[in-house]
């Protein structure tokens, strides 16, 4: 019932409003038919954009402004201009830092991961005949909810005694590392290469940018350059802090571990959830991507002598450069608001915390309107640069 | 187009064996949730799911009949005893192991007689036979048995039973199932025809400032919708819609909206010019053209919209938190609804793992039927 009213309005507003310019207001006919036409015409855009205008306008338009306006007053005051008092609490809380850096890390290892996956699956799907298949397979997280792929990922995560059988996959997986060389292979060796591989890569793209700085001297991109070798050479720093923690941390063997609570792993397995739902978009637009790539590239590399990992990194990567920063954005706009996976897996808690979770906290249940609209602000802020970019290009394709 | 140069067999191979890998990888969380809804609470707690297809192995604790009950102690040569069977009807349980305290549970092998105190004895066999005997009559509850018994595989619809016809408060998804559906129609279908009217106009109508509404649409278009709560929350309160559907219904048509104009303005615009021309020459109004030339032709974008759309507002948590449950949770949805369970029910997982995967069934069922249309708008609002 309810439906149908909700429905029926919407599309009795477009028939009668048009109705009521033809045939009342302005009709084409009698004396003035011609200019009426044409009055009618100018105004019926609008009449087609009022409710989407006025939609836009009051449901994401205000609401920036009005949240700007209660990140800088005070609603216990009356509402009353306090300046930055409200920023000030945030960066003096603990648990905003705390959720802020884990934010980072988000930001980076899941669309990185996303891509990475989703480029893989895109490259591999594509060279065998039940590709299609395969592919709606890796989509299909696509489909599930972040409440239901918490469920199922809690269902991996969860732990039994010691005594019990485990029926968490991950807790049954770790109990058969006995510390002996599979263990040695698996848990120290594999990641700890990997954590090299990842330090050499980011090696290799500072100093690629550092050769174009050079080679090009310095202009407008060489500060986005440098900015991106500066996020290189701390991601040196963590893969090779990492591959060192790798060869020599001590491992609780043949002890079930409750992963949700161990700082650190918790919220790379929260991230896990996402990356898991977030690969199949990667692979579908990469794939599409790939296959675009005109043909004779592809075959004039290989004619030239070019082994398929060079075509891969040499002829196929370039072209489709702009297609991964596309996935890459998108991504980290997901990335962004992620907000059911932690509310619904640790609430934040053993230090898992992220912006979106942390501003629903202070918003609805601590009741801390200035607090949680300042850091709706922050995540606001983080979005802008995506937000200029897409504007940009947007008008840059309408010339 | 990798295969110009030939490509080796092996190579081949391990492109097989990869995907196979990886499809295998992404599939094992869900078939996880699947397999385990289909289990009983004991069997999810006394083995992991993967072993849900071979026969497992399990302590369990059973007990004989009550003496005490009519007609379960007979009288035999001055000998009381009480005879049964310790799993139910039609189980192919094999027991390995038993034992009378559950200190000893593998104390005797099956076929053992053990004696109990005051001359009973008890026999149990491996398939759960059981023969109790004393030389008085006895008397109060069933001896405990515990039994370490092989099972076979087992699978029970007693889960859904539960969770969709039970009408059980906490557990049922029955009402949450339909108040998502009340919230998610509208909330697809609203945005579609508020969308498609904007879009024409941004696409074929000429006004000044299009351009300008197009940039703003694309700058909306990544806007989080967490900056609209509070002032939203607080809009809705004063105006008087309150907390309830009809704000529900609003904040997701606002929320999907830039995405809905930005994917069928740049489907409308791709639409033949000659068209739309020769119908404005015969006489068509522009409502005229929308309705039975731009919509019939727009179908494609219209239809990856809507599974978006539909998409979102069934798997949404947020927006139904803040703008739709109230205190007394009538209109509580299903991710809402998963998110209590596992507050109140955390190691319940046979309820849990059905409730959820009643939740996502309904996305699945229409991302494999339509995921044609679903792709198609992903390029169109990604790939430029």
């Amino acid at each position: 019932m309810t439906i149908i009213i909700g429905v029926g309005g919407c599309v009795a507003y477009f028939y009668f409003s048009n109705q009521f310019l033809d045939k009342v207001l302005l009709p084409a006919k009698g004396a003035n038919a011609g200019r009426n036409i044409n009055r009618a015409n100018l105004i019926r855009p609008w009449l087609f954009l009022f409710p989407a205008i006025f939609a836009l306008g009051l449901y994401l338009a205000y609401p920036v402004v009005a949240t700007l306006w209660y990140s800088v007053t005070d609603r216990n005051q009356g509402g009353a201009f306090v300046g930055f008092a409200n920023y000030q609490r945030m960066m003096a809380d603990p648990k905003f830092w705390e959720a802020l850096r884990n934010n980072m890390l988000w930001l980076i290892i899941v669309p990185a991961a996303s891509t990475a996956f989703g480029l893989l699956a895109a490259q591999l799907t594509d060279r065998i005949k039940w590709g299609a298949f395969a592919k709606s397979l890796i989509f299909m997280p696509m489909a599930i909810s972040f409440v239901g792929a918490s469920v199922i990922f809690k269902l991996i995560y969860d732990t039994r005694p010691v005594d019990q059988n485990q029926i968490g996959a991950l807790n049954a997986l770790w109990l058969q590392f006995d510390g002996g060389i599979g263990s040695f292979l698996i848990l120290r060796l594999l990641p700890g290469a990997l954590m090299i591989c990842a330090a050499v890569l980011a090696l290799f793209v500072a100093y690629t940018n550092a050769q174009t700085i050079r080679e090009k001297g310095a202009s407008a991109g060489s500060v986005l350059r440098i900015v991106l070798i500066a996020v290189m050479a701390y991601v040196i720093y963590a893969t090779l802090g990492l591959a060192y923690g790798a060869f020599t941390n001590v491992h609780p063997y043949g002890e079930p571990q409750t992963w949700m609570t161990i700082p650190g792993w918790n919220s790379f397995l929260l991230m896990v959830v996402l990356i898991w739902i977030q690969t199949g978009f990667a692979m579908v637009i990469l794939s599409a991507a790939l296959r675009g790539i005109p043909e004779e590239t592809i075959e004039a590399a290989i004619v030239d002598g070019a082994n398929p990992f060079q075509v891969f990194f040499k002829i196929k990567m370039p072209q489709i450069a702009g297609t991964i920063v596309v996935v890459w954005t998108t991504i980290t706009l997901v990335v962004l608001k992620v907000f059911d996976i932690v509310f619904a897996m640790t609430n934040g808690q053993w230090e898992t915390q992220v912006l979106a979770n942390y501003m629903f906290d202070k918003l609805f249940r601590a009741s801390d309107w200035g607090v949680g609209s300042a850091s709706a602000m922050v995540i606001m802020l983080l979005v802008s640069p995506i937000l200029v970019w897409n504007v940009y290009n947007a008008r840059k394709e309408m010339r | 187009m990798d295969g110009i140069a030939g490509r080796t067999s092996a190579l081949n191979w391990i492109v097989q064996i990869s995907v196979v890998a990886l499809v295998a990888l992404w599939l094992f969380p869900t078939l996880g949730l699947l397999v385990s809804s289909f289990r009983t609470a004991d069997q999810i707690s006394g083995s992991g799911w993967w072993g849900a297809l071979t026969a497992s192995e399990q302590n369990l604790t059973l007990r004989t009949a009550n003496p005490g009950d009519d007609g379960a102690q007979m009288l035999v040569d001055g000998v009381y005893s009480v005879q049964g069977q310790l799993f139910g009807d039609g189980s192919e349980a094999e027991i390995s192991t038993w034992g009378t305290s559950s200190l000893r549970i593998s104390e005797f092998a099956p076929g053992d007689t053990a004696d109990l105190s005051d001359g009973e004895t008890l026999t149990v066999q491996a398939d759960g036979a059981y023969i109790w005997t004393s030389p008085t009559e006895m008397t109060g509850r069933g001896q405990r048995i515990f039994v370490t018994a092989t099972t076979p595989p087992e699978f029970t619809l007693q889960n859904y039973d539960r969770v969709l016809f039970s009408g059980d408060s906490t557990d049922g998804m029955t009402r949450a199932f339909l108040n998502t559906l009340t919230v998610t129609i509208p909330a697809t279908i609203i945005p579609i025809v508020i969308a498609a009217f904007a879009a024409y106009a941004l696409a074929w109508m000429d006004f000044p400032g299009r351009a300008l509404l197009i940039a703003a649409v694309v700058g909306l278009l990544v806007v989080p919708l967490q900056l609209a709560l509070i002032p939203l929350l607080r809009l809705h309160l004063e105006i008087g819609i309150g907390k309830g559907y009809l704000g529900t219904w609003l904040a997701h048509t606002g929320f999907g909206l830039p995405l809905a104009i930005y994917l069928l303005r740049n489907y409308m615009v791709g639409l033949p010019r000659d068209i739309i021309e020769n119908a404005k020459v015969d006489g068509a109004t522009d409502f005229q053209i929308f309705t039975k030339i731009i919509l019939p032709l727009s179908f494609p974008a219209l239809a990856s919209f809507a599974i978006f759309q539909f998409l979102w507002t069934w798997n949404d948590l947020l927006v139904a938190k803040v703008f739709l449950i109230d205190a007394t949770g009538e209109t509580t949805v299903m991710t809402n609804q998963i998110v209590e369970l596992l507050g109140t029910r955390g190691g319940n997982w046979e309820i849990l793992a059905t409730a959820a995967f009643v939740s996502i069934a309904v996305p699945l069922a229409v991302f494999f039927a339509m995921q044609r249309y679903l792709v198609r708008g992903l390029l169109a609002g990604s790939v430029k």
